[in-house]
C-alpha cells in the first residue's frame, strides 16, 4: 500500500495520541494501585503507610459493598431489559411506512441529548415528587395515595430515569440495524411462504443480532459508571438503598477522604469493567476484519 | 520519449513474494498489455512501475534514467485508475486541472491544455459539473483526460474497463487505441480479459503467479504460445486439450487444439461425438460435442451449422494447427 | 421494489408511533412548558397545560440570580475546547492509520478502545489529587484535558471510519498527479473528510457538554458548567420549578439542536463503526 517514506511520516502522526492514552492509562490506575495499599486519609495527613491488602478487605466485607454491587447489578440489569425489549419494539414500529417518520425519531430520540443533571431533576421534581409531581397528581384523580417515588423505591426509580435516557440510544443503533436489512431477502422469504412472525424471528432477529449484543455492551459500560443521577435524585439513600459502586467510591474517597479504602474500591471496578470490556472489544474487532 | 526497462524486479508483501525478480523492456511507443487472471500480480508490477509500491529488489529505469527510488510524480507517468479516482469535490474542469495545478504551470497554458483534452475525448460540455453527475463511460474519459494533459512519457492503466458495461467497454477500448495511435505516447494496461490484450496491444507480457510466462505480439501468442497456460488463457473460446491416445500418436503428453481448428462433419471424420448445447449466433455456432474417449469438446464452426441436441456428428483437427506439450506442459 | 401500503394501516401506525413519540418526549415538553410558567401555575393542581399566562420572568431570574452566563461559557469552553483538542491530536493519527495501516494497526485501534473501557472512579482519586497539587482543581484546563482524554478513542475510532471510506486510490492519484504530501492533505483529502470531521466534532461537543462525572467531582464553583449549574438545583429553596425548568431548558436546548442534526453520525460514532 505504501511506501517507507510514508511510513514515517505516519509513525510521526500517530504517537502524539499513543503517548497521550498511554499516559491517561498508565499513571493514573498504577497511582490508584498504589493508594490501594496504602493506608492514606486527606484527614489524617502524615499517617500514611503500607497496609498490603487491608483496604480491599474492609471495602470487600464491608455490607455496602454487597448492597452496591447489587444495586450496580439491578441497574445495569434493569435498564438493559427495559432499553432492549422497548427498543426493538420501537424500532420495529418506527420502521413501518407511516406520515412523520422523521419527526416521531427527532421525538423519540431526543432523551439522549438532555444532560443527565437536567433529566434527573426534572424527573425527581416535576414527575416524582409526591406533593407536586404530576405522578402524584394523577395518583389523586384516579384517587389513589400519591407515591414517593424516591423514598420508597429508589432504585427503581433511577432505573426509570435512566432507561428513559438510554431508550433512544438502543432504538437509534437497532433502527440503523433494521434499514440496513436487505428488502429482497424478505420478499425471498415471503415468497417461500415465511408468515410475519416468523420473518421476524428467522429473519429480522438474527439481522439485528449484532446490533443488540452492541447496544448491550456499550450501555453496560456506561452503565457501570452511572453518577450523577444519584448524586442529584437520592445521593445513594436513603440508607445504601441507591448506592452504585461508582457512587460509594466517590462517597468513600471524596466524602469520606479515604484515598486508600476508595482506591482498593476503584481498583475492583476497574476489574468488574474489564470483564464486560473483554466481551466488547470481541465483538467490535471482528467487525474490523469484515 | 517512453521507454521502461525493468532489471531483476522483485517485491514481497512480508514473507510472501508477489513477484520474483523479473526483466521488462518496453519500447518507447509500444502498447503493452500486462494480462493474467486475477491475483497473478499484474496490477502490483503496474503500480512498481508507477511508484506506489517500493520495489523489493530490483532497478527500475525510464528513458535510460534510473528511477528505482523517484517518487511517483517524479517518473513523468500518468496513471489511470480502475475506480477512475476522480476528486469527487472538484469540477471536471478542476479535475483535469489538478496535475497541471500542482506542476505549477501558468494558467492560461492550463485552459489551453484543458480545452485541448476536453475536445479530443468529447468533455467540453461537462466541464462544470463534478463527477457524481457523471456517467460511467464520462468519468472514464475525465480520468483519462487528467492523464493526457500533463503529456506524460508513459500512461498507465490499471483495468480501466472493468467497471463499464459490455457496450460501453467496446467504445472505450476502440477510443483508448484511436488515442493512442493519435499520441504515439507508450501505454502500459492491465487487464485480466484475453479480448482486450488481444485486440489492443503490440505486446503481451501473460503473468501468472508473478511470473511472466511469455511476453510477444497477440498473433505470436495465439500461433505459438510456449507452454500450455498461455495457450489456454489467450484465444476465445479456450483451445481444447487432449491427453491419451490421440496425443501419444502425434507424440505428445498431451495436444491442444482450438475451437476454430476443427471441422465439422455429419459424415465422416476422425472422433465422432455427440452435440450437447449448441449456441447459434448467426456469424458463428459453437457446438459442445461430447466425444467418446476424450471428452466435451469445443468446436467453433464458420457461419450457421445446423445441428440438434443429440444428434451424433464427426471432428477433425486441422493437423498442422495442432499444439503438441510434453509431460511439463512446455511446447514441443 | 415498494409496494402499496393500506391507507388504514398506515394510519394506525401513524397513531401509535405519534402517541409513543410524544409520550417519550413528553417531560422535556413539560419542562420546557413549565419553565413559561409562574411558579404558582406550575405546581398548580391540576396543572395546566398551555392555558397559563405565558411569561418569561423564570428566565430573567435565572439569569439574574445565578451568574447563568458563566456557567453557560464554562461549558461551551469546555465542550469546544476539549473537541477542538481531540481533533488535533486524533486527526493525524486517524488519517495515518487509516491511509498507511501498519500489521499492528488493528491492535493499536482496540487498545485504544480499551482505554475507554476505564471505569472513571478508577483514577478519579490521581486525577482529583494530581488537579489539586497543580492547583487545577475548578479549573477549565483540566476539565478541557480530562475530557479531551475520555473522548479521545471515540473521536480516533469515528474519524478513521470515515477516512477508511476514502478510496486510497484517490490518493495515489494525487500522488501520480504530483502532489506533495502538504498538498495531497490540502487539496484533496481535508476537503473529502470535512463531512466526517464535522460530524465527529459535533458528536464530541454533545458528549462533552452532557458529561456528568468529571464536571461534577472536579470543579466547585469558577469552572463549573452547566450540568454542574443545574445539579446546584438538588437542594431547592421554596418554589423553584418554573425557574429550574427555565435553567434546564436553556442547558439542554443547544445541545438538543445539535444532536437533531448529528443522529445517524451519532450511531457510528457510539457503536465505535460497529453499526452504520
Amino acid at each position: 500500500m505504501a511506501t517507507a517514506h510514508s511510513r514515517t511520516a505516519a509513525r510521526f502522526m500517530l504517537s502524539p495520541a499513543v503517548i497521550l492514552l498511554l499516559g491517561w492509562m498508565i499513571v493514573p490506575l498504577s497511582m490508584t494501585l498504589y493508594f490501594s495499599f496504602q493506608r492514606y486519609n486527606l484527614l489524617m495527613p502524615g499517617q500514611e503507610a503500607w497496609v498490603g491488602f487491608l483496604n480491599y478487605k474492609y471495602f470487600l466485607t464491608d455490607p455496602a459493598f454487597f448492597a452496591a454491587l447489587w444495586n450496580t447489578l439491578m441497574l445495569v440489569g434493569g435498564v438493559l431489559l427495559i432499553t432492549v425489549v422497548g427498543g426493538i419494539a420501537l424500532a420495529v414500529l418506527l420502521d413501518q411506512p407511516m406520515w412523520g417518520q422523521g419527526i416521531v425519531r427527532i421525538l423519540v430520540i431526543a432523551p439522549f441529548f438532555v444532560m443527565p443533571t437536567v433529566s434527573a431533576l426534572v424527573w425527581k421534581n416535576m414527575f416524582m415528587n409526591p406533593v407536586n409531581g404530576l405522578f402524584a397528581y394523577i395518583a389523586k384523580f384516579l384517587g389513589m395515595q400519591p407515591f414517593d417515588f424516591l423514598a420508597h423505591a429508589p432504585l427503581m426509580s433511577i432505573i426509570l430515569i435512566v432507561a428513559w435516557q438510554w431508550l433512544p440510544f438502543a432504538t437509534l443503533i437497532l433502527l440503523t440495524a433494521m434499514q440496513s436489512l436487505d428488502s429482497e431477502q424478505q420478499e425471498a422469504a415471503e415468497m417461500d411462504g415465511a408468515s410475519v412472525v416468523s420473518r421476524f424471528i428467522y429473519l429480522t432477529l438474527p439481522h439485528l443480532g449484532r446490533a443488540i449484543t452492541v447496544v448491550v455492551l456499550i450501555q453496560t459500560i456506561f452503565l457501570l459508571s452511572i453518577f450523577a443521577e444519584i448524586l442529584v435524585t437520592t445521593n445513594g439513600g436513603p440508607g445504601y438503598a441507591s448506592t452504585n459502586i461508582t457512587y460509594l467510591v466517590y462517597a468513600q474517597s471524596l466524602l469520606q477522604f479515604d484515598v486508600g479504602g476508595g482506591s482498593a474500591g476503584g481498583i475492583i471496578a476497574v476489574i468488574l469493567a474489564n470483564i464486560v470490556a473483554i466481551f466488547l472489544m470481541r465483538m467490535v474487532g471482528k467487525n474490523l476484519e469484515t | 520519449m517512453g521507454s521502461i526497462s525493468l532489471n531483476k524486479v522483485s517485491k514481497s508483501f512480508g514473507d510472501v513474494q508477489v513477484i520474483p525478480p523479473l526483466d521488462l523492456e518496453i519500447n518507447d511507443g509500444e502498447f503493452v498489455v500486462f494480462v493474467g487472471p486475477s491475483g497473478c500480480g499484474k496490477s502490483t508490477l503496474l503500480r512498481l512501475i508507477a511508484g506506489l509500491e517500493d520495489l523489493t529488489s530490483g532497478a527500475i529505469s525510464i528513458d535510460g534514467a534510473d528511477a528505482t527510488n523517484a517518487a511517483p510524480a517524479q517518473r513523468g507517468l500518468a496513471m489511470v485508475f480502475q475506480s477512475y479516482a476522480l476528486y469527487p469535490h472538484m469540477t471536471v474542469r478542476k479535475n483535469i486541472a489538478f496535475p497541471l495545478k500542482m506542476a505549477g504551470m501558468d494558467p492560461a497554458e492550463q485552459d489551453r491544455r484543458i480545452a485541448g483534452a476536453a475536445k479530443v475525448l468529447n468533455l467540453t460540455d461537462y466541464l462544470d459539473r463534478r463527477p457524481g453527475q457523471l456517467s460511467g463511460g464520462q468519468r472514464q474519459r475525465v480520468a483519462i483526460g487528467r492523464a493526457i494533459v500533463r503529456e506524460p512519457s508513459a500512461f498507465l492503466f490499471d483495468e480501466p474497463l472493468s467497471n463499464l458495461d459490455a457496450a460501453l467497454r467496446v467504445n472505450m477500448r476502440l477510443e483508448i487505441c484511436d488515442l493512442h495511435k493519435t499520441l504515439a505516447t507508450t501505454m502500459i494496461y492491465v487487464t485480466h480479459d484475453q479480448v482486450e490484450a488481444m485486440t489492443m496491444a503490440d505486446k503481451i507480457v501473460v503473468l501468472h503467479d508473478g511470473y511472466i510466462e511469455q511476453v510477444g505480439s497477440p498473433l505470436e501468442l495465439y500461433e505459438n504460445p510456449v507452454n500450455k497456460f498461455v495457450a489456454g488463457f489467450i484465444g476465445s473460446p479456450k483451445m481444447n486439450f487432449i491427453a491419451g491416445a490421440p496425443a501419444q500418436k502425434r507424440g505428445a503428453d498431451s495436444i491442444g487444439i482450438r475451437p476454430e481448428h476443427l471441422t465439422v462433419s455429419r459424415d465422416a471424420g476422425e472422433w465422432a461425438g455427440v452435440v450437447g448445447v449448441s449456441e447459434h449466433l448467426g456469424s458463428d455456432t459453437f457446438l459442445h460435442v461430447n466425444v467418446d474417449g476424450i471428452g466435451m469438446v469445443n468446436v467453433r464452426a464458420s457461419g450457421e451449422f445446423r445441428v440438434k441436441y443429440g444428434e451424433q456428428v464427426f471432428l477433425s483437427p486441422i493437423e498442422e494447427k495442432i499444439h503438441r506439450f510434453d509431460a511439463a506442459g512446455l511446447s514441443i | 421494489m415498494a409496494r402499496a401500503v393500506s391507507t388504514k394501516r398506515k394510519l394506525w401506525f401513524t397513531g401509535l408511533a405519534w402517541l409513543i413519540g410524544l409520550v417519550i418526549f413528553f417531560p422535556i415538553l413539560w419542562t420546557v412548558l413549565t419553565s413559561f410558567k409562574t411558579e404558582a401555575e406550575a405546581i398548580a393542581s391540576p396543572p395546566s397545560f398551555l392555558g397559563f399566562e405565558w411569561t418569561l420572568e423564570n428566565y430573567a431570574t435565572v439569569m439574574e440570580r445565578s451568574n447563568y452566563f458563566r456557567f453557560f461559557m464554562n461549558s461551551v469552553i469546555i465542550a469546544v475546547g476539549s473537541t477542538a483538542l481531540g481533533l488535533l491530536v486524533a486527526v493525524p493519527a486517524a488519517w495515518s492509520m487509516a491511509f498507511v495501516p501498519g500489521k499492528r494497526t488493528k491492535d493499536l485501534l482496540m487498545w485504544m478502545l480499551s482505554t475507554k473501557m476505564l471505569p472513571p472512579v478508577g483514577v478519579l482519586i490521581p486525577i482529583y489529587l494530581i488537579s489539586r497539587n497543580f492547583g487545577l482543581l475548578d479549573s477549565r484546563a483540566a476539565l478541557v484535558v480530562v475530557l479531551m482524554l475520555i473522548n479521545l478513542p471515540i473521536i480516533i475510532w469515528m474519524l478513521y471510519t470515515y477516512f477508511k471510506e476514502i478510496p486510497g486510490e484517490i490518493l495515489e492519484a494525487a500522488r501520480m498527479d504530483g502532489a506533495s504530501l502538504r498538498s495531497e492533505i490540502i487539496y484533496v483529502l481535508t476537503p473529502m473528510a470535512v463531512p466526517g470531521i464535522a460530524s465527529t466534532m459535533l458528536l464530541n461537543i454533545i458528549l462533552a457538554w452532557n458529561e456528568a462525572f468529571w464536571t461534577l467531582n472536579l470543579t466547585t464553583v469558577n469552572a463549573a458548567p452547566l450540568t454542574a449549574f443545574i445539579a446546584s438545583y438538588s437542594s431547592p429553596e421554596g418554589l423553584f420549578y418554573a425557574k429550574l425548568s427555565a435553567a434546564s431548558t436553556m442547558a439542554i436546548a443547544p445541545i438538543l439542536i445539535m444532536g437533531w442534526f448529528s443522529q445517524k453520525q451519532l450511531v457510528r460514532g457510539l457503536t465505535f463503526g460497529a453499526v452504520k
